[in-house]
């Protein structure tokens, strides 16, 4: 839902990813040459049956796997340009992971969980912890920022997640099944927080298998055996469908 | 039927002439059931035939008001009491047009459901982004729109659904070649299988 005229560079761009599992007769094909653009203030969902390559595609454009052919760009870097080292640096600055079981450090309070990207790029405690406050103020839960992940319900822990994914200036979230372990309310109040933090400049790419949580994103793109067979495109609106004269 | 049980139902609330009724059921359900305003004349007209409602006075611009009777308060009374009736199931051109494509040969019916599903999906995203936009404080509204959009959403389900199981049929056949062809049975139940 972006509204800038100007062409935007892409937060993430894969070019025709294909990832081979195996060799030989056991060559698992799980992605058969994948290409997507997702752009700043743009939601992508990925729908697909189980064993349709989501997950690897999540994993390879987090940088967690590398293509067997095909380049990622995140950020316009293309990542098999950089060393181990400097993708470390590129995935702890430019993207944020969000998982379905939240992925939290028990022993972390909030705002510490928050922080710990930022410490770990060489942030000072003191900026680190203030960039938390700020990541957990835009997921409305800044009262929170002292409590440990077990004396929160599985929506709260959710929304630190977020917070933790897009701390400091990363605009990447990518988010596996982020409401697979929330009942039906907490999971859309999720979604709806990804769908803001989104319209404020981040990009997304959100994996589901739950159509109702697909239709927050702008488009959606489904997978089958490794490759799209099909997207919504990015729609104009809602008028089309009802006259919605409110 | 819908129509003069929710007209009776909001006449509940005071009387109201025909434009006024119109309003109050569009601004209820978001416009998502467009009435015309002859519809509800025509219904007004055979709810008074059936003594649910009587007209009353008229306005300066002639504007005719209508009041709810007793008769008409017992009737919405038992409308909100007993469950909506489940009749037979409406004519669905999608299930339809699945049970034909499965069986007419020549008919790539993957495709056939993956083009549907990325429509439904489309209408689902529409959907949602109507509740995005607003329909929080509106109580009525979101109801009707969280309607629209668990129904679309279960239609997507069907589709995954259809799918595994064409899958499944096909591994099937694939290891087990198949039998000849059985004739039918000639005693088949006759009532439609959905």
């Amino acid at each position: 839902m972006s509204t800038s005229i100007e062409p935007q560079r892409p937060v993430l761009e894969l070019r025709d990813v294909r990832r081979m599992h195996g060799t030989g007769e056991n060559v698992v094909h799980a992605l058969r040459g994948v290409s997507l653009t997702v752009l700043p203030g743009e939601l992508v969902a990925v729908m697909g049956p189980s064993g349709s390559g989501k997950s690897t595609l999540l994993t390879i454009a987090g940088g967690l796997d590398t293509p067997s052919s095909g380049e990622v760009l995140v950020e316009g870097t293309a990542l098999s340009t950089l060393s181990r080292k400097g993708l470390a640096a590129l995935r702890r600055r430019s993207l944020g992971y969000v998982f379905q079981d939240f992925n939290l450090i028990p022993a972390l309070t909030a705002a510490e969980n928050v922080a710990l990207p930022r410490e770990l790029d060489g942030a000072r405690a003191r900026v680190a912890r203030a960039d938390a406050l700020a990541a957990l103020e835009e997921v409305e839960i800044a009262e929170l920022a002292d409590r440990f992940p077990d004396d929160m319900s599985g929506g709260q822990q959710q929304r630190v997640a977020i917070a933790r994914a897009l701390v400091g200036d990363r605009r990447l979230i990518l988010a596996d099944e982020p409401t697979g372990a929330l009942d039906s309310e907490t999971g859309e109040a999720v979604l709806r927080l990804l769908r803001s933090r989104v319209d404020a400049g981040a990009a997304g790419v959100l994996v589901t298998h739950e159509a109702r949580h697909a239709a927050w994103a702008d488009r959606v793109v489904f997978l089958r055996d490794g490759v799209v067979v099909d997207e919504t495109g990015s729609s104009p609106g809602a008028d089309v469908l009802l006259e919605a004269g409110r | 039927m819908s129509v003069r049980q929710s007209l009776l139902a909001l006449l509940e609330e005071g009387p109201s002439y025909g434009y006024q009724l119109r309003a109050a059921f569009e601004e209820r359900t978001g416009s998502t059931w467009p009435l015309n305003v002859g519809q509800v004349y025509t219904t007004l007209a055979r709810l008074e035939r059936d003594g649910l409602v009587e007209p009353d006075s008229a306005d300066a611009e002639g504007h005719v008001f209508y009041r709810i009777t007793d008769t008409g308060r017992a009737e919405v009374a038992s409308w909100f009491a007993s469950p909506v009736e489940r009749t037979a199931p409406p004519r669905d051109e999608l299930a339809i047009k699945l049970a034909l494509a499965v069986t007419v040969p020549g008919v790539d019916v993957r495709a056939v459901i993956q083009r549907q599903r990325t429509a439904t999906l489309r209408a689902l995203q529409d959907y949602t982004r109507l509740k995005v936009r607003g329909a929080d404080g509106d109580l009525a509204w979101s109801l009707v729109l969280d309607s629209l959009v668990f129904s679309t959403e279960a239609e997507v389900r069907w589709l995954d659904a259809c799918e595994a199981r064409l899958a499944r049929a096909a591994a099937e056949a694939r290891e087990a070649p198949p039998a000849p062809p059985q004739p039918r049975p000639q005693t088949a139940p006759k009532e439609a299988r959905r």
